[in-house]
């Protein structure tokens, strides 16, 4: 497909004021489906986590999933919103193959949350709050492959399979107003605003919030207003955008290929578009129109969802502290400087450094094992930092060693690898492979003293104030002790011998 | 001694709790006859001695254990075919339907095996339950006892013409507008609408969920009320049954008296409309119970009036929704046109070919009404008259314990002499629709033959909201009123049929 043509950015933003919309729908982390105690898991076996209720077997009907309903309740007061005291769910009816009743039980006019807000700070320190129109229940639908096409697409397949497995699973549907005045930090705003929400739903660990698995999924509606037009313009709903950057470059696209289209007079259609990452591009989708009839009506077969006040009390006391207040609070109690501490969140690392913190580390010490070494063990072996085999705990324990100086660093990074091939806790690992500082002077003092010996010029050279001389013989030390001392040690001896 | 299958199922279960007959005596005595009549009657749309059979053997089987499994024990049931089994096919009247073996059975199905009742066989039905006839089954129409070529009502036509052709002593049927209680009126029967959620339709192949309610049909209002007690109570599979018990509808029929009885005539609902011959009859019932002292007063229920426009928006607008899962993807019938056809296309042809003329009449009805810009006019209206109607009955109620109004407006009519007509089909569930809006329980209770062609007739009995108590009580009352005076409950007059 031929690709659109586009206004450059700048030109974009001078002529237009961007207007952008998101809906972002959480897939909840709960043990069983939304509607039946099927497991609600990623990966097994297609057609497999499925019964009469979620395949929609004629006379089968809906039981809420009442932890689905709590997880959802505490999205919303996350995002400052109201609980509605009686929700009502809601039949949005349209044929598609992997809807399996054919319609989808969601919330229309009576979602459970509504009316909140969420603070996003960009990158330049700026801080915008996006008001939160609503957040509502729905369930997932199935999974189609197209199978015969060159695409992969239905268009073209020979035939289509589905899976049911995902049919029912919670989700939550975020949806903010429309977000003004973000001006050409609109892009960055809406990936901000993504990450937030995947941030605290992750910390209240009520989503597995992973979004390449489509735990979290973004719908972006752009348009853009002549500068100072009431009016909003046509909107259009780029789906299937499915990472943090796919946010970021399909609302820039769609400011430029809109921007484009009015600059020269057309008018933009409302309709769904398609994000393509690896052309990045959005591709025309179905044109939304007043045909887009879904016909929602109240869900007959379930009683109205109506969370008492205690109820919601108790799930508002147990949210975990926001994401944001706590990356604040532990730059003032970490001190890290701003490099440090974004180093730290941008590799996701906050959980791993506090928990080392709280088992006894110094906050920098922990930082550098695990933005350092450990990241680069982690890199190597083409793994996540995160799923290393060592506990904050256990880098926490090998700190201290160091500290007390009972371990250099070159033994406990020694330690470290121990750790992670499986030889036990630290303290095994220091007894198997023999590491131990050794703290007895004597044999210290007498390699020392072999080795000034065999460099007769060394003690002369550091008396005359050439104190790096001392250096070469601290290797000669170190190698002859099997790096088993600290090499500050051995360089207080040499001086203390050269001041004789 | 009165032949086996002429007796009521109350008499069965002593027989079989004194151990003077055996289940399979008993089930093998329906089950010859019923095989030998249902060329005559087409009550049965599947009949299987091995299962019936089994399940009696388990039933003397547990009955020797010492184990009496319910008040029923060891009685033979028919159950409509709208409710799941696993062991027989479920067609719900349709071919789109035929010959799908569900994988689950119906929570009543499941009490009425735990509860020692062997189940002869599937019961004929109009297509998805709609019709006042079984002229709309897919299956042909089953006929009426009292004259074969008259209908047995509808929906449950089968279940009415099995009882009142001892095809089975007792029956399963389901009520939206009427499908038990007028099927019970033109076969002399007895049926009861419990109130909405006092059984769990989880099973039940849907029409319109929010009026759909599972009941009991017989020939006498004691066997009504044991089997009620048998099938109902709280399920959590059904989100919208009652958590609360209604007490034993067996005690209250056992205990009944006229003592401080207050009863209601409609105003809207006893003058014009009836046959003369069904207001005779229900005539004689007021005179009856005013004989015995009972206060009868009428009462104004104005917004009766739109009942039936109503529930042509209701029911087909629910029904719509509910009958989009007969997609050709998971389960039934496929029809693929000819080539590479796409699922539209293969959706399209099966629902053409699967569904018949009513069917697709409310499936149309009900999408326009719920189409936007037609919603409020239609379906909000009609949720709104429900309100109204509601609220109409709550006033009656505050004046009188029960309301009587004649069950339909006329006897059986000839098959074929309604089929092209819906409106003046619609116009039989004129009385008994309201009980189904309110979601309030309602009986028929057989109260003689019309004078001018010697065709069974039925009050019915409307009590408040869970106190479907009451409405057994003067359900109780009333048949015993007519048996004094005739000898024998009315059934017995019905022409004996004779196997050909
Ligand atoms: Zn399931």
């Amino acid at each position: 497909m031929a690709k659109e043509q586009l206004l450059s950015y700048e030109d974009a933003l001078d002529k237009f004021e961007v207007v952008i919309g998101l809906e972002v729908h959480v897939e909840l982390n709960t043990k069983s489906k939304m509607f039946c105690g099927c497991a609600n898991v990623f990966g097994s076996e297609p057609n497999t986590n499925v019964c009469p209720i979620c395949i929609a077997l004629p006379g089968s009907l809906p039981a809420v999933n009442r932890k689905a309903v709590e997880s959802s309740i505490a999205i919303g007061l996350a995002l400052d919103c109201q609980i509605a005291p009686t929700g009502r769910f809601a039949r949005k009816n349209y044929f598609y193959p992997d809807l399996a009743k054919n319609f989808q039980t969601s919330q229309y006019d009576e979602p459970i949350a509504f009316e909140g807000k969420i603070d996003i700070e960009l990158e330049s320190g700026e801080v915008h709050t996006v008001l939160i129109e609503r957040a509502h229940m729905e369930e997932d639908a199935g999974k189609l492959t197209h199978v015969g096409g060159a695409t992969g697409r239905i268009q073209g397949a020979e035939y289509s399979l589905v899976d049911y497995n995902r049919a029912g699973v919670p989700l939550v549907e975020i949806v903010t107003k429309p977000i003004f005045g973000a001006g050409d930090k609109a892009p960055e705003l809406a990936a901000a605003y993504v990450r937030a929400i995947r941030e605290i739903v992750k910390a209240m660990d009520v989503s597995d919030a992973k979004m390449e698995r489509g735990n979290v999924r973004c719908d972006a509606n752009v348009s853009l207003r002549p500068k100072g037009q009431e009016k909003l313009g046509t909107r259009t709903e780029t789906k299937n955008v499915n990472s943090l950057r796919s946010v970021e470059n399909a609302v820039r696209y769609e400011i430029q290929r809109q921007g484009y289209i009015l600059a020269n007079g057309g008018t933009i259609t409302q309709e769904t578009r398609h994000w393509h990452e690896d052309r990045g591009h959005t591709s025309s989708g179905r044109p939304k129109s007043d045909a887009d009839d879904y016909r929602y009506f109240p869900e007959p077969d379930l009683v109205p969802v109506q969370p008492s006040k205690e109820w919601i009390e108790e799930i508002r006391a147990s949210l975990p502290e926001m994401p944001s207040l706590r990356r604040r609070r532990l730059q003032e109690e970490w001190g890290f400087a701003e490099l440090e501490f974004r180093d730290v969140v941008n590799s996701d690392l906050l959980d791993q450094v506090e928990d080392t913190v709280k088992a006894g580390a110094a906050p920098q010490a922990a930082r550098k094992w695990w933005t350092g070494e450990l990241a680069r063990i982690a890199n190597a072996e083409n793994l996540v930092v995160q799923d290393l085999s060592i506990t904050p705990l256990q880098v926490a324990q090998i700190q201290k060693l160091i500290d007390a100086g009972d371990l250099t660093d070159r033994m406990a990074r020694d330690v470290v690898a121990g750790v992670l091939a499986g030889e036990g806790e630290p303290a095994q690992v220091i007894e198997k492979r023999g590491l131990k500082v050794v703290k007895d002077d004597g044999a210290l003092i007498e390699a020392i003293d072999k080795a000034l010996a065999s460099q007769p010029d060394v003690l002369e050279k550091i008396r005359e104030g050439k104190v790096q001389a001392a250096g070469a013989v601290i290797g000669a030390v170190m190698q002859a002790m099997r790096g088993q001392v600290d090499a500050a040690r051995v360089r207080e001896l040499i001086l203390e011998r050269a001041s004789k | 001694m009165t032949e086996l299958v002429f007796k009521t199922a109350a008499e069965i279960a002593d027989l079989i709790a004194s151990k003077e007959i055996s289940s399979q005596e008993v089930t093998k005595a329906f089950y010859d006859r019923a095989e030998a009549l249902n060329p005559q009657t087409n009550s049965y749309l599947y009949q299987s001695r091995e299962n019936a059979m089994a399940a009696a053997v388990s039933a003397d089987k547990a009955q020797a254990e010492g184990k009496i499994l319910s008040i029923l024990h060891g009685v033979p049931i028919a159950v409509k075919d709208n409710l799941t089994t696993t062991d027989a096919p479920t067609t719900s009247g349709s071919k789109i339907l035929e010959g799908w073996v569900p994988q689950y059975d119906a929570t009543v199905v499941k009490k009425l095996r735990a509860s020692g009742l062997p189940i002869l066989g599937k019961t004929n039905l109009d297509e998805f339950a709609m019709g006042s006839s079984t002229e709309y089954s897919a299956f042909g129409p089953s006929r009426n006892p009292w004259d074969l070529d008259r209908i047995p009502g509808g929906s449950g036509g089968g279940s009415s013409s099995a009882v009142a052709g001892h095809l089975a002593p007792i029956a399963i049927g389901s009520d939206t507008g009427g499908s038990i209680r007028y099927p019970a009126a033109v076969t002399g029967s007895v049926g009861a609408k419990p109130t909405y959620g006092a059984v769990s339709r989880y099973g039940l192949i849907a029409l319109a969920s929010s009026l759909d309610q599972i009941g009991p049909v017989s020939n006498t209002v004691l066997d009504s009320a044991l089997l009620q007690d048998v099938i109902s109570g709280h399920d959590p599979h059904d989100s919208t049954s009652l958590k609360d018990s209604l007490g034993s509808m067996t005690d209250a029929v056992k205990n009944a008296d006229v003592k401080g009885l207050r009863v209601g005539i409609v105003k809207q609902l006893s003058k014009d409309g009836f046959q003369p011959g069904v207001k005779a009859c229900f005539d004689d019932t007021i005179a009856k119970l005013t004989a015995q002292g009972v206060e009868v007063v009428e009462v104004d229920c104005p917004s009766f009036e739109y009942a039936i426009a109503a529930y042509y928006l209701i029911l087909p607008a629910e029904a719509s929704s509910n009958l989009a899962k007969f997609d050709s993807v998971r389960f039934g019938l496929r029809v693929a046109p000819e080539g590479n056809p796409t699922i539209e296309r293969v959706m399209a042809a099966t629902r053409e070919a699967g569904f018949g003329p009513e069917v697709k009449r409310r499936i149309i009805l009900g999408t326009y009404a719920l189409s936007s810009g037609y919603y409020d006019a239609y379906y909000g209206s009609a949720q709104k008259v429900r309100t109204l109607i509601q609220q109409d009955l709550e006033k009656a109620f505050s004046q009188v314990d029960v309301l009587l109004t004649p069950t339909a407006p006329t006897t059986a009519f000839k098959i074929g002499e309604k089929v092209n007509d819906p409106i003046a089909m619609y116009l039989n569930d004129v009385a008994t629709i309201p009980a189904n809006l309110a979601g309030i329980p309602g009986m028929s209770v057989p109260n003689g033959l019309a004078q001018e062609d010697g065709l069974p007739s039925g009050v019915q009995i409307l009590a408040p909201a869970m106190q479907d108590a009451q409405m057994y009580r003067v359900g109780a009352i009333i048949e015993k009123l007519y048996t004094d005076e005739w000898g024998s409950p009315l059934i017995a007059k019905a022409p004996k049929l004779e196997v050909k």
